[in-house]
């Protein structure tokens, strides 16, 4: 078999899309700071104000509401300390705490951890087990009062489960809370308009749809209480100080109009290759448990356990084959605690470690499943041969 | 395009990986003069070693094994069963989770952990070995010393905790919480953490 090499981690990030490689190319010829008056700022300045006309209307937005940020990550620490700020200085009339889901993205949790050090309180949502958020939880926690704003992710990046963002924005808004949704895995693959969700604040990533890394967006809907996060320059209308990323914004926006020719096409496609990964999945490896939601979830997202097989072990002979995935498994993310969105929806530690996340994306095509199909139930075997899981206790009592 | 050497492992234990020595075919032990198992699934590693052992001499003449976990648990516990053949029991019974991570060519800081139940296994092998032949005053435990006698922390706490990251004497507080009522076992703790972290680290 010739050596191949197979990309399944698009949820990790994407290769550039070719007409976003291009824009940018040809951006790179232009240096002048947006900022100045001169015409090389200007020219700087009428490319970053297009751009923000058209990642604004992919999302039903107005331009003056869309705030280029450095990340997504960006993105969502600036509406979590905007709110630390608010409690304490600038919206005095802010209420002090935070409501969102033990699912999200690290930086949204590990910024909720460290706004508890500064007098915030936290609560964390449950969810079922596909990786639902608890809703009546969410009702019961905002009609005690004193929440000040909901944040909960519009899907999950690694088991690819959506929220009814719409519904948690309006349950939100009814107990005078603000809503922001961290919709990093969903834009550009599912259909985002800000009024429909009806959120205050949403968060998108450049390089998780086809576009350069280093640029993320914060939509902020217009008198909506902000803070920034970054200070010392009038940028962004003083939302976020720092020179544009003139050559990532310009990346950013051609993403997004790339998306929106081809994101409906494209993940109806996306949705054949995943059920035909989940038929063959099923049909060639025993005991293959499927993690995340049956149907509400993203097209491109699958997440599988195989019991007894760790998933680091996993990744790395699908990796000697040439397959790149990711997993759940503890040994993989240099912590020793197997993923908590999968603890998270009550699946047990062992079947978190065994996991493995398949993100497809617009590159991938019916072949290379194929060839995934191939390769993984030999993978799996060799793995589970080699475990001590199958071995049934009782004669060797373990001696320290 | 990737070099597929770039592997964030070395070469030695990539090879371990691609093809480890050793591996007991099937689940039956019964062949076998000691068995010993440690770790469990829910912490994402376990480790089965079985030897046979030639009686009179005490030298162990094959070793084989079965594993759960990562690539480093995997390799390591292959390159382990590879180093104790021909090894008295007394010289196995010494192998530290350090020479073996040194066989392998050194391992990544947060996958030390990954590789300190192969030799725990062996061990447990070895003392299996012993209860079976009537040599029960030869089977060595090692017993728990309990060093912070308020939280009840151990030496072995303290080990753990070492493994999991912990290189201060405040991190291991963070790790145990020990000394943080009398404080009487400070200086204790702080020669424990200090011996396993050259123990494990060589630091």
């Amino acid at each position: 078999m010739t050596y191949r090499q197979i990309y399944f981690d698009h949820n990790a990030t994407t290769p550039l899309h070719p007409e976003v490689k291009k824009e940018m190319v040809s951006a790179m010829e232009m240096y002048g700071n947006p900022s100045s008056m001169h015409a090389f700022g200007r020219e700087a300045r009428a490319n970053v104000e297009d751009a923000r006309q058209r990642v604004a209307a992919f999302m039903g937005a107005e331009e003056s509401e869309i705030v280029f940020t450095g990340s997504g990550s960006e993105a969502n620490n600036t509406v979590l300390s905007l709110f630390v700020c608010g409690s304490h200085q600038c919206f005095s009339g802010m209420r002090p705490t935070i409501l969102t889901s033990r699912i999200e993205h690290p930086c949204v949790l590990e910024t909720s951890q460290c706004l508890v050090h500064r007098g915030v309180d936290v609560n964390y949502l449950d969810v079922d087990r596909y990786g639902k958020v608890d809703l009546d939880q969410l009702e019961d926690r905002l009609k005690v009062g004193g929440v000040g704003l909901v944040s909960v992710m519009m899907a999950n990046n690694e088991i690819g489960t959506m929220q009814d963002i719409t519904l948690i924005s309006s349950l939100a808004h009814q107990y005078g809370a603000l809503m922001h949704t961290d919709a990093v895995q969903a834009f550009g693959k599912v259909p985002v308009d800000v009024n429909a969700l009806g959120v205050d604040f949403l968060t998108v990533s450049g390089h998780k749809i086809y576009g350069p890394k280093g640029i993320g967006a914060l939509y902020v809907r217009k008198s909506t209480p902000y803070c920034p996060f970054i200070r010392g320059g009038h940028q962004e209308r003083g939302r976020r100080a720092g020179t544009e990323n003139t050559l990532g914004i310009m990346g950013l926006a051609m993403a997004v109009d790339m998306r929106a020719l081809e994101m409906e096409t494209e993940e109806i496609r996306l949705l054949g290759l995943k059920e035909m990964l989940r038929r063959g999945i099923g049909e060639r490896i025993d005991e293959a448990l499927f993690n995340g939601h049956p149907v509400d979830s993203l097209a491109n997202t699958l997440n599988v356990s195989f019991p007894g097989a760790e998933g680091e072990s996993i990744l790395l002979y699908l990796d000697l084959a040439g397959i790149a995935v990711s997993t759940g498994s503890a040994c993989a993310s240099g912590s020793l605690d197997p993923s908590h969105v999968l603890l998270a929806t009550g699946i047990d530690a062992e079947r978190a470690h065994g996991s493995i996340r398949i993100s497809l994306g617009r590159d991938n095509t019916v072949e290379d499943v194929e060839y995934l199909l191939d390769v993984l139930p030999g993978v799996i075997e060799r793995i589970r041969n080699m475990s001590t899981a199958y071995i049934k206790g009782g004669a060797h009592a373990s001696v320290r | 395009m990737l070099q597929s050497g770039e592997w964030a492992y070395t070469d030695k234990l990539k090879e371990h990986f691609e093809s480890p020595k050793n591996i007991l075919q099937g689940n039956d032990t019964s062949d076998f003069d000691g068995v010993g198992m440690e770790g469990n699934l829910q912490c994402g590693d376990q480790m089965m070693v079985a030897i046979k052992v030639e009686k009179e001499k005490e030298v162990i003449s094959d070793c084989k094994w079965k594993t759960y976990g990562c690539a480093s648990a995997i390799a390591s516990t292959s390159i382990l069963s590879e180093m104790v053949k021909g090894m008295t029991l007394d010289q196995a019974f010494n192998v530290s989770p350090k020479e073996v991570a040194q066989e392998l060519g050194g391992l990544p800081e947060h996958k030390i952990h990954c590789s300190v139940l192969g030799d725990k296994a062996l061990r447990a092998a070895i003392n299996d070995f012993y209860l079976r032949n009537g040599m029960i005053d030869r089977v060595k435990k090692v017993q728990a010393r309990t060093i912070c006698q308020c939280m009840n922390v151990t030496d072995h706490d303290i080990e753990e905790a070492v493994l999991e990251g912990a290189r201060t004497f405040y991190e291991l507080q963070e790790h145990t919480k020990i000394s943080t009522v009398c404080g009487l076992c400070k200086e204790d703790a702080e020669a424990e953490l200090e011996k396993y972290k050259h123990l494990h680290f060589g630091v």
